[in-house]
């Protein structure tokens, strides 16, 4: 151990702190001009933790699976009857699918329609639920099997079973970020009701993210089907992302179908890059505004 | 007295990991809990929860036993803290280092003061930093961010105090307590 003498050590002790904040100024400023080199750390972080978190979570799932046995015996003639009837519900609907599908089918046969391509995807655990209080995200451990592929996954759908709950912005080999739709950043392009109305779905930092921008005289009517669309090439089309509802303030907000606050297992879809472009850029020929002037 | 020299080696080894311990509590404390907020129970909220939970430990522990928690050591969970929640990289660490200016700068006088005082200070510094946070936060995003969260904050930074304190105190005097080694 080196020995410093007692008053160089003081000062040593007094300068640490002022020190120690020049360097976390730096870190804002080196964080705000290379976002790439956060995203890395982050993403190195999250690979480091994910583990940690999914064996800290596992107790919480299993208490939330089998904790209810108790409550779910006192109420299982009720839900029975209610499944039975649901059930019966369902068989007519299906028969409706049914008949839909074959027509479907065979107008898409006499379309010469191309199908959109199938994504592939994958179930991951959701093992933290982090974010700032301005950022929503939830951080999810990846199967093993999509080590090395973690530049395919970013831009990945997640989906819980019943709607659209975000899009992972950050990816390692063991872990992924996802953004939820509720994020302050979250801009979703979106198809409203039967006719596909375009607007865009804003992320509120709330529970409900606000919609913008849809057509003049068209506004949203209360109870539309909120679907993604494919305007910006991010997203697929058709994916169900929530409902319209007017909230206290007669603004059009959207309710989520995902469960947002209680994600436990997400579907992460991984959609091809080829998507067919809908406003298709032309590339200019790359001339610089001063050679086009010497000529 | 003279001891034997073998006996006292043992003693000190074992004495001197009960030390180290000692001082190590508040540190992996602050660090274990910080991550063990971020385990999805269900609860709302639990980003602000994150951030008063930071502030309170590093207030209390800076106050009343600030060997434990070195610059170093607070720069580090502040940039923990940006990593694991979305925040631009090194504003917490340098909201952290900030607050723990702030203590050890009033650290004589606030020592002496009764609870109550100490819970208004933390109070008071925690709305500070959280609207420099904000502050900082807009400045680096280029738009102002909605306020609602960041009263909330303080507010949640307010009422976990309390229980905070409780718990620290009780470290302070049993677990963690350095001069009982």
């Amino acid at each position: 151990m080196i020995r410093l003498s007692v008053p160089f050590r003081q000062a040593l002790s007094r300068l640490t702190l002022p020190v120690m904040l020049i360097v976390s100024l730096g870190a804002v400023l080196v964080g705000r001009a290379d976002q790439a080199l956060t995203d890395r750390l982050r993403a190195g972080l999250d690979d480091w933790l994910a583990p940690a978190y999914a064996m800290m979570t596992a107790p919480v799932m299993m208490l939330e699976h089998d904790g209810g046995v108790v409550g779910h015996f006192f109420n299982l003639e009720a839900e029975n009857q209610q499944l039975q009837a649901e059930n019966a519900k369902l068989r007519q609907w299906q028969a409706v699918a049914m008949a839909l599908q074959a027509q479907n089918d065979e107008l898409k046969s006499a379309l010469n329609y191309v199908p959109s391509p199938t994504p592939e995807f994958f179930s991951a655990k959701v093992v933290a639920d982090l974010g700032g209080i301005y950022a929503r995200s939830v951080l999810v451990s990846t199967p093993d099997n999509m080590t090395g592929q973690a530049a395919k996954l970013v831009g990945a759908i997640a989906m819980d079973g019943r709607g659209v709950a975000g899009r992972v912005v950050e990816a390692g080999d063991r872990s992924a970020r996802v953004l939820l739709i509720t994020d302050l950043n979250s801009r979703i392009p979106v198809a409203l009701g039967v006719h596909g109305q375009p607007a865009l779905m804003v992320g509120t930092n709330g529970d409900d993210p606000g919609l913008l921008y849809w057509a003049p005289g068209t506004p949203p009517a209360e109870g539309d089907m909120v679907l993604t669309s494919a305007v910006g090439g991010v997203f697929p089309p058709g994916l169900p992302v929530g409902v319209v509802h007017y909230d206290a303030q007669n603004d059009p907000v959207v309710l989520p179908l995902a469960d947002i606050g209680g994600l436990r297992l997400l579907r992460l879809f991984i959609y091809p890059t080829n998507q067919p472009v809908l406003a298709p850029v032309h590339d200019q020929p790359k001339v610089s505004a001063k050679s086009r002037r010497k000529h | 007295m003279v001891r034997r020299p073998d006996l006292r080696r043992d003693m000190s080894i074992w004495r001197r990991l009960d030390i180290a311990s000692r001082y190590a509590w508040p540190g992996s404390v602050l660090l274990l809990g910080l991550l063990l907020v971020g385990v999805p129970l269900g609860l709302p909220g639990l980003a602000v929860l994150r951030a008063a939970y930071v502030m309170g430990s590093v207030f209390f522990w800076s106050l009343y036993r600030p060997v434990s928690v070195p610059a170093p050591f607070v720069a580090g969970v502040g940039l923990l803290v940006d990593l694991l929640g979305l925040s631009p990289l090194g504003m917490w660490a340098v909201l952290l280092l900030l607050l723990q200016a702030c203590v050890l700068a009033a650290r004589r006088r606030l020592i002496t003061q009764s609870f109550l005082l100490t819970w208004a200070s933390f109070a008071a510094l925690a709305a500070i930093l959280s609207g420099l946070g904000w502050v900082m936060q807009s400045a680096l995003e280029l738009h102002a961010l909605p306020l609602l969260p960041l009263l909330v904050q303080v507010l949640v930074a307010c009422l976990v105090y309390p229980a905070l304190a409780g718990l620290f105190i009780g470290a302070h005097r049993g677990a963690a307590a350095a001069e009982l080694a």
